[in-house]
């Protein structure tokens, strides 16, 4: 067998897994027609091992194969001159290991030395550039942006980033033997449950650590509060980057309540402090549960209205249709992941794909939306925040008929030369977090892959012969993580 | 039109009147309050904990409740912004009036020049978008920060000041000083969040380049992971007004 075959939360040792030559990798990537979900190099001694991690969305199961580099080995045929989902991945191993993809067709730094790097330029007549970043206008992450234009026109976007890189990865290694939750809520402020979640799940089947069901619930609740919370957020943001006023106040002032719930049960806006390895901190009773629901009920309503005088309005919908459109065949040639891919018509929603039985359990239809332009993207938000408003008060019914601790003691010791995947699907899409532990059961390396990563070429995509004026329009119905991309 | 109007009427009124003494819910962790001689300073993820005599360090901590069985009590006190880096070390026994006492020591000159307005610029320096997005939210219709004359701006041409969130990354270290540098004077410069005043969870890290905090006077502290939109609007306004 080239490749071994695991599933989401499951360990596997390091021994098991297969290695193969590129080509062997290259052609089975051809046959098995999968989804690249992870591409990473280790160093081993002097050589470097190549881990390359596909997931089969429609089964909910993960391929895992690597390839070893020997020290004298520092270039390969590229696997992004016929497969475009390799593209950042590549530029992510070659600045890390310095082992060159030849024949890459765009490589460029990721992370590092931006300064050193000459942007992609067009020439013409009345051709000109606009250089953007990385201190926007507004407050934002840093970022650079170069726009190609003719006039007002868009005919290309050149996205550099990297300067948020805080090495997250090596802090994590370096760090204490103790678990680190604190770290990986600030890993990407936005989704502090999605990324917690997914470093507790890691480590808690590296240390064959099982929780209460309580505890599985609340991550859950609060999984989806965190999704409601910051698609009405950024609902607000679209209405407001078309200066419809009242819609970014009014969904400012509701995506309030959302947090401001979350701070009754976790002392928290966002939800830090929430969960550690073997459970979690804070209960919630029947009191809070009916809170919960009835602000639930209170958001539901207002977003309702809201949405339907918004999108009543003529003014809102010829900014929002065909702006910013990315079809089905450029998204799932990307890689697309997400939120961002459902919206242009790719059917992978990691809750339900990878069978996380708490969601699969509730019989729900995955939400998706088609056209692939800005108004897909806010109105499939909208879809998911009332589809989470069920799954909320589904879960909330399920934890009051449950009863017992919400935390246990986690086991320090982590399973030797083990390998394990978790995947949680965060508001944005999929947030990928790999574990490798040595023979003494120490942590050797920690991948994560926010789903930005994968999503940022997307933006330059949507943006492309649109008018310059209409690209915050874009960026903020994509709404992607810098730092989640900079780590 | 009809429909919008009824939206607007429905939504009634959402701002919180009185910023300064605004309620904040119970189990917001805000200031610390330390109970124990002994701390077990091994339960604090970033370092803010000491033991013997013990003190906390706000510039560290992110308000995690680690501590919280072992020795250390939260309350919901909000107003943590300090002008001294000292300031933010609380010590044993020590309460909010006391700290609040020595928190905010202003000049005259803060308040004559920017008491009725402070523009302000902000530079995410390596920063999770935690306080980005609390320091948006200041603006929105519940806190409205507008109101006391305190902006946030798309240029540094335009600002009396900069706010620094993020634990400044070396590839944000230059744009950083090119900032201050394009802010005219005279200028302020305000810390907000654990990232910044200490580098918090990522304080080891070999990405970072901090020399700007050397090179430059700063201001203002405001801790918190992330700062909550309270604690950033009283920080700036008692600074500029006390």
């Amino acid at each position: 067998m080239n490749w071994i075959i695991t599933e989401n939360n499951n360990r596997i040792n390091t021994n098991d897994i297969p290695t193969i030559s590129l080509d062997e990798i290259k052609l089975d990537f051809c046959k098995l027609n999968l989804r690249l979900l992870a591409f990473f190099g280790k160093q081993e001694y002097d050589n470097v091992r190549l881990f390359v991690v596909l997931s089969d969305d429609k089964n909910g199961k993960l391929y895992i194969t690597s390839t070893l580099f020997d020290k004298n080995v520092k270039e390969y045929e590229s696997f992004t001159q016929c497969y475009s989902q390799f593209h950042n991945f590549e530029r992510e191993f070659y600045e890390e290991f310095k082992i060159k993809p030849l024949n890459h067709p765009w490589l460029k730094p990721l992370r590092k030395n931006q300064d050193k790097y000459s942007f992609f330029e067009m020439r013409g007549d009345e051709v000109h550039q606009v250089a953007v970043g990385p201190i926007h206008a507004g407050v934002i992450e840093p970022g650079h942006f170069r726009f190609m234009c003719h006039g007002e026109k868009v005919y290309d976007l050149e996205i550099m980033l990297g300067y948020q890189h805080r090495g997250v990865e090596d802090v994590l290694l370096k760090g204490s033997s103790r678990f680190n939750n604190r770290l990986m809520e600030s890993v990407c402020g936005d989704s502090v449950i999605a990324y917690n979640m997914a470093y507790s799940q890691n480590m808690e089947t590296l240390s064959d650590t099982k929780i209460p069901i309580r505890s599985e619930i609340i991550r859950r609740i609060a999984l989806e509060m965190e999704r409601i919370a910051v698609h009405i957020g950024d609902m607000g943001a679209i209405a407001g980057d078309i200066a419809y006023q009242m819609g970014a106040s009014i969904f400012g002032v509701t995506r309030t309540l959302v947090i401001n719930t979350m701070l009754e049960i976790t002392g928290s806006r966002f939800g830090r402090g929430l969960i550690d390895v073997g459970g979690v901190n804070f209960d919630i009773d029947e009191a809070l549960s009916s809170k919960i629901v009835e602000m639930l009920e209170g958001v539901a309503k207002t977003v309702d209205r809201t949405t339907k005088v918004m999108l009543n309005s003529p003014t809102v919908i010829s900014r929002l249709e065909r702006t910013g459109v990315v079809s089905t065949e450029t998204a799932k040639a990307l890689g697309a992941v997400g939120m961002a891919a459902r919206a242009s018509g790719v059917d992978i929603d990691s809750r339900f794909d990878l069978n996380d039985k708490w969601y699969t359990s509730l019989n729900l239809v995955k939400p998706f939306k088609a056209t692939g332009d800005v108004y897909s993207r806010f109105k499939l938000r909208y879809k998911e925040i009332k589809q989470s408003m069920k799954i909320v008060k589904a879960l909330l019914t399920k934890l009051s008929e449950t009863k017992g601790d919400i935390k246990i003691e986690p086991n320090l010791k982590l399973s030797e030369n083990s390998f394990v995947i978790s995947v949680i699907e965060g508001w944005r899409g999929e947030v990928v977090h790999i574990s490798l532990t040595g023979a003494n059961g120490e942590l050797l390396r920690y991948k994560i892959k926010d789903p930005s990563f994968n999503n940022w070429y997307m933006l330059a995509m949507a943006v492309r012969n649109n008018g310059i004026s209409d690209f915050p329009l874009c960026n903020k119905s994509f709404n992607l993580s810098y730092c989640g991309n900079d780590l | 039109m009809l429909d919008t109007l009824k939206l607007k009427y429905f939504q009634g009124k959402q701002y919180i009147p009185d910023i300064k003494n605004a309620s904040m819910k119970a189990q917001f962790r805000g200031f610390p309050v330390i109970k124990s001689d002994n701390l077990d300073v091994t339960v604090c993820p970033v370092g803010a904990l000491k033991s013997s005599p013990s003190s906390i360090d706000l510039g560290k901590c992110t308000l995690c409740g680690a501590c919280k069985g072992a020795g250390v009590d939260f309350t919901n006190s909000y107003k943590l912004a300090t002008t001294q880096r000292e300031s933010l070390i609380i010590t044993k026994d020590m309460t909010f009036e006391d700290y609040e006492k020595l928190a905010i020591k202003s000049r005259k000159e803060i308040k004559r020049v920017f008491g009725k307005s402070l523009k302000l610029r902000q530079v995410s320096a390596g920063g999770c978008n935690g306080c980005e997005m609390e320091l948006n939210a200041c603006s929105n219709c519940n806190f409205d920060m507008g109101r006391y004359g305190i902006d946030f701006v798309a240029s540094p041409r335009h600002a009396d000041g900069i706010v620094i969130t993020g634990p400044i990354t070396k590839n944000m270290a230059y744009a950083l000083e090119d900032c201050y540098n394009s802010t005219p004077d005279p200028k302020i410069v305000i810390l907000t969040g654990a990232c910044a005043i200490s580098g918090g969870v990522f304080q080891n890290s070999v990405e970072l380049n901090r020399e700007f905090l050397d090179k430059y006077p700063i201001d203002l502290y405001i801790p918190g992971c992330p700062v909550h939109p309270l604690t950033f609007i009283n920080g700036v306004l008692d600074f500029i007004t006390k």
